[in-house]
């Protein structure tokens, strides 16, 4: 029971192996997909209140991990949804498609669960591993193969940081003698003053900076977004990044005493990744790239959440996260389906979408508000509880930077918005999204106000998982 | 909490008022008839300044309590509260609210077209944001609903808007959202200093420290100038003004301005008395640049909406003015100039509207001599400039009077540099009705224009009756907010006077 959700993973993962052997039609692999996706998430459901230690304690299974693959299986899951039809990808390498999307996030599911530095690092190969491949799966009828490019990219940049994050690990191995996470890190914490162990810290954080996209780790993110299917991008803009944050917090939280050599880097790395996002962000003509470079942005004010080393501003840092997956995924269902056939979508392609689709220029625009930080959207209340932990901690300073990057946030936001609304449509045709699609876009619509309006229950649910692991 | 007072005869009136039109709304999202749009928004506003009405009979006129008060606590973790209330400084402003949607409803009913529901869907979330601005006593609240307003009122002008309705759109958010900004800085800061409570009326007359005030001033200023907007944070202001439909027009000059000058009453001056009293002369100062700014700028448009904006910055002008001499004929003054401003502009726009809607054309040239065709337009006309430099027996008369006899009272040489403003008043809306009425001898070809239909009539009428009801005979309307604004000078010239004591005790 303890290990059901991995299990149906690995199982669903035979199963549609074994849909690739024959040859399967489209549909039926699709209606698979998204079958043994609600079964996934229905095992998270199930063990959601399961605690235990696995494989020679190696694997720690209590509330926080749970939340996660809850969270992990639900926004797989709303991927599969919207990107049913994953247009950007040829049809005889579906069932291989969802192998790997179902091999990374078992991956994911792992890494959340891991309290062992190899496990981790097992896990996120894992998980990394079967993205590599899935980036450059998409439709090479275009003469340009970018697709190619961007998974070279990921994977370069990618294994430099597993690289830095190994090396780190072995720095630790060599200064406690141990590979046990909560062993490592109380030893670690009575030698915050030698740089050898901040450094250790450091490069080990630097493999999860990697996933969620935090400066100086940010590089691959613009062109990785562009290159992979639309499908693809809103999986790796979203589901690693649910796992990226809870690893972080499970580092983060067990350093204590005198961390605060480590606070400064992570402040550093915050203000860098908002103002390198928004202002990379401001000209940027392919939506996927803006919404990469605007991820970058959020990525750091994730990071205010972690830095102030206490239990709400971990629990705000889920919210946050949580909000920012759906805000992200309401903007990438647009973008799936205003896509005709896989191409990647320019900002100037949304012309005149109110027209063009009532509902989908609607999901548009809430997402968006919402990312901009516009009540009463969750992305306010996100942002809010974010820079009211910080503040209370006494980093003014990093508030009020935080604060102005909220405004420069908007333009770019705002534009498309503006594109969507204020534009004819000229020659682009009518787009109607499937019932399947409108429900999820509705669903995603509903949850983005509702956590806005009354974050108290999801708070006080994401408190409860972090106080599992203090 | 000893400033609220539950009223046991209505319990959740101001409650119904913010979601009566919030679930309007919600409604009509999911209708497909523009007729009944029309007539369900129309219903909802109306229902809306009805059940207002009860707040001005069962007010209180002796207490500067908040009144009305509800309570629920919204998130807890964070000590959020939803709580509402209204004093003498904001029950006249939720009134011009609640009274003047219907008529915005009725001033749309021919001029949107496209999207009417949509339309109408904005302008009742539009309702909702206000009233619950005016009424919020938490700060979250308050914030919250303050930067909610933005979304509906960027799309009235961004879909339904003139020709450079993209530029003014974009303007209109990026300077407002920009200048609040800092404002959720400064509420955050004082939310930690103030036991972690967002409560508003327990942040007032606190002692903070004069550094620490100043920037919290500073952040209030921000935000609320811009809204207001002062000179020279106005250059948002035209844009929007032109670009935006009438209704949008009317619900910015009439209620969205208040907001700022609202905000400098109700949290700069009671949460930072220290700054205010240093920093007062240079926002007196710059009051004085808008009114006389604002005065020449009018003189010189061609363009009738532009001008009426123009005029807006040096009224609004005369309002901060009125605010930070800070005595009680001043802001008395000031807090009844907001409310003329809003009818007197709001009945402004609305003509504008009514001319462009049969011209199509905003440019005061394309609008001459229409006062032989039109005559019941140029006669409501001609009471609205009349109020607007405020000629006596009208409303802003009373208003103007009693802040330049505020600033007489705090210095003689501001209220000197004040009064060419008053002049040029005169001057711009003169000279615009005159050319609208009159023209010259080479006025374009007038006499296909159709004068007002009883629809308009219906709309313009009551602005009317307002302007002369406040210049006739305000004393009910002094009456109702006396209180509130005396308390709020006892505190501050008391505060001032503790403070003054505890310097002396420590110099000694």
């Amino acid at each position: 029971m303890q290990f059901l959700p991995e299990l149906t993973l690995l199982g669903a993962g035979l199963v549609i192996f074994i849909a690739s052997l024959r040859s399967t039609g489209a549909a039926t692999t699709r209606n698979l997909a998204i079958g043994l996706g609600s079964a996934i998430f229905g095992a998270t459901l199930l063990s959601a209140n399961q605690t235990g230690k696995l494989f020679f304690d190696a694997y720690q299974v209590d509330l926080f991990s749970q939340v996660f693959k809850m969270l992990i299986a639900g926004a797989m899951l709303l991927v599969l949804l919207f990107g049913q039809k994953l247009k950007g990808i040829p049809e005889k390498i579906f069932p291989e498609y969802y192998l790997f999307l179902f091999m990374s996030v078992l991956g994911l599911m792992m890494l959340v669960s891991s309290v062992e530095l190899l496990s981790i690092f097992v896990a996120l190969e894992l998980s990394s591993f079967a993205v590599y491949i899935m980036v450059p799966m998409r439709d090479d009828s275009g003469k340009f193969r970018f697709q190619m490019e961007a998974g070279i990219k990921y994977l370069l940049f990618g294994v430099t940081a597993t690289g830095f994050m190994l090396f780190g690990m072995s720095y630790m191995y060599g200064l406690t003698g141990s590979t046990e996470l909560s062993v490592v890190i109380t030893k670690l914490s009575t030698m915050w003053d030698t740089p050898a162990a901040v450094i250790a810290m450091m490069m080990v954080l630097s493999g999860f900076f990697y996933k969620l996209a935090i400066f100086p780790f940010h590089f691959w993110v613009p062109d990785v977004y562009e290159g992979a299917s639309n499908e693809t991008t809103a999986f790796i803009a979203s589901v690693p990044k649910l796992a990226a944050v809870a690893l972080l917090i499970r580092l983060v939280s067990l350093i204590s005493g005198d961390g605060q050599m480590i606070v400064n880097i992570l402040m550093v790395c915050a203000i860098a990744s908002m103002f390198y996002g928004n202002l990379s962000a401001l000209v940027q003509k392919d939506i996927k790239r803006m919404l990469g470079f605007s991820g970058i942005a959020h990525a750091g004010f994730v990071l205010l959440g972690i830095l102030t080393f206490q239990i709400t501003g971990y629990a705000n840092a889920i919210y946050y996260i949580v909000g920012y997956v759906l805000m992200n995924l309401a903007c990438f269902l647009v973008i799936c389906s205003v896509s005709k056939k896989g191409e990647n979508v320019m900002i100037e392609d949304l012309s005149g979408l109110h027209k063009r689709s009532p509902i989908m220029a609607f999901t548009l625009a809430v997402g968006l508000f919402a990312l901009a930080g516009i009540p009463p959207f969750v992305g306010f209340m996100g942002k809010f509880m974010l820079l009211a932990g910080a503040l209370r901690e006494g980093y003014l300073l990093i508030v009020i930077l935080a604060a102005i990057n909220t405004a420069i946030a908007i333009y770019y936001y705002l534009s498309v918005i503006r594109v969507t609304y204020c534009s004819s449509p000229e020659e682009r045709g009518v787009i109607t999204p499937s019932i399947l699609t409108s429900a999820t876009s509705v669903f995603l619509l509903a949850i983005i106000v509702f956590m806005g309006v009354s974050p108290q229950c999801f708070i006080d649910y994401a408190s409860a998982a972090v106080q599992t692991i203090m | 909490m000893d400033q609220l007072l539950i009223n046991p005869d209505y319990p959740h009136i101001l409650s119904t008022l913010i979601f009566l039109p919030l679930a309007g709304a919600i409604l009509l999202l999911f209708v497909r008839n523009e007729y009944f749009a029309r007539y369900w928004a129309l219903g909802i506003t109306t229902l809306t300044a009805i059940l207002s009405i009860p707040l001005i009979n069962a007010f209180d006129r002796s207490t500067s309590s908040y009144q009305f008060v509800e309570q629920v606590t919204w998130v807890k973790s964070l000590n959020i509260q939803y709580v509402v209330g209204i004093d003498g400084i904001s029950i006249l402003l939720v009134m011009l609210t609640t009274l003047i949607m219907p008529l915005c409803v009725l001033a749309s009913w021919s001029y949107i077209k496209t999207r009417v529901q949509a339309f109408m869907v904005c302008l009742l979330i539009m309702e909702c944001a206000m009233l619950g601005v005016f009424m919020a006593l938490d700060f979250i609240l308050f914030y919250i609903l303050w930067e909610a307003m933005l979304i509906p009122m960027y799309m009235l002008i961004a879909i339904w808007g003139g020709p450079r309705k993209i530029y003014a759109s974009i303007k209109f958010f990026l300077y407002t959202l920009a200048g609040s900004v800092m404002l959720l800085v400064a509420i955050i800061w004082l939310y930690i200093h103030n036991g972690y409570s967002f409560f508003i009326p327990d942040m007032m007359w606190q002692n903070y420290s004069s550094t620490a005030q100043i920037f919290l001033f500073l952040a209030f200023f921000l935000a609320f100038a811009i809204k207001v907007p002062m000179f020279p944070f106005h250059t948002w202001l035209p844009a929007a003004h032109v670009e935006a439909p009438t209704a949008g027009s009317v619900i910015l000059a009439s209620v969205l301005l208040k907001m700022g000058t609202y905000g400098f009453l109700r949290f700069a001056i009671p949460i930072t008395p220290e700054a205010t009293m240093t920093l007062a002369p240079a926002i007196l100062w710059l009051s004085i640049a808008g009114i006389i700014y604002g005065g020449f700028t009018a003189l010189a448009q061609s363009d009738m909406k532009k001008l009426i904006a123009y005029s807006s910055v040096g009224h609004m002008g005369f309002v901060t003015l009125g605010i930070f001499v800070l005595n009680t004929a001043g802001v008395e003054g000031a807090i009844l100039q907001m409310i003329n401003h809003g009818i007197t502009t709001g009945a402004l726009f609305l003509c504008i509207g009514m001319i462009y809607e049969r011209t199509h054309s905003r440019e005061l040239r394309d609008a001459t001599g229409v006062g032989k065709h039109m005559p019941i337009f140029v006669t409501f006309l001609t009471f609205f400039s009349l109020s607007s430099f405020g000629f006596p027996a009208t409303n802003s008369f009373v208003g103007e009077f009693l802040i330049l006899a505020g600033t007489f009272e705090h210095n003689i040489w501001l209220a000197l540099a004040a009064i060419p403003g008053a002049v040029l008043a005169a001057a711009y809306m003169l000279r615009m009705l005159q050319k609208i009425v009159w023209g010259g001898t080479d006025n374009p070809d007038q006499s296909w224009i159709s004068d007002l239909n009883l629809r308009e009539i219906v709309t313009l009428a009551p602005f009317l009756f307002f302007v002369f009801w406040i210049g006739l005979g305000a004393e009910p309307f002094i009456n109702i907010i006396h209180v509130s604004v005396e308390n709020l000078l006892n505190n501050y010239h008391g505060f001032h006077n503790q403070v003054a004591v505890v310097t002396e005790l420590i110099i000694q």
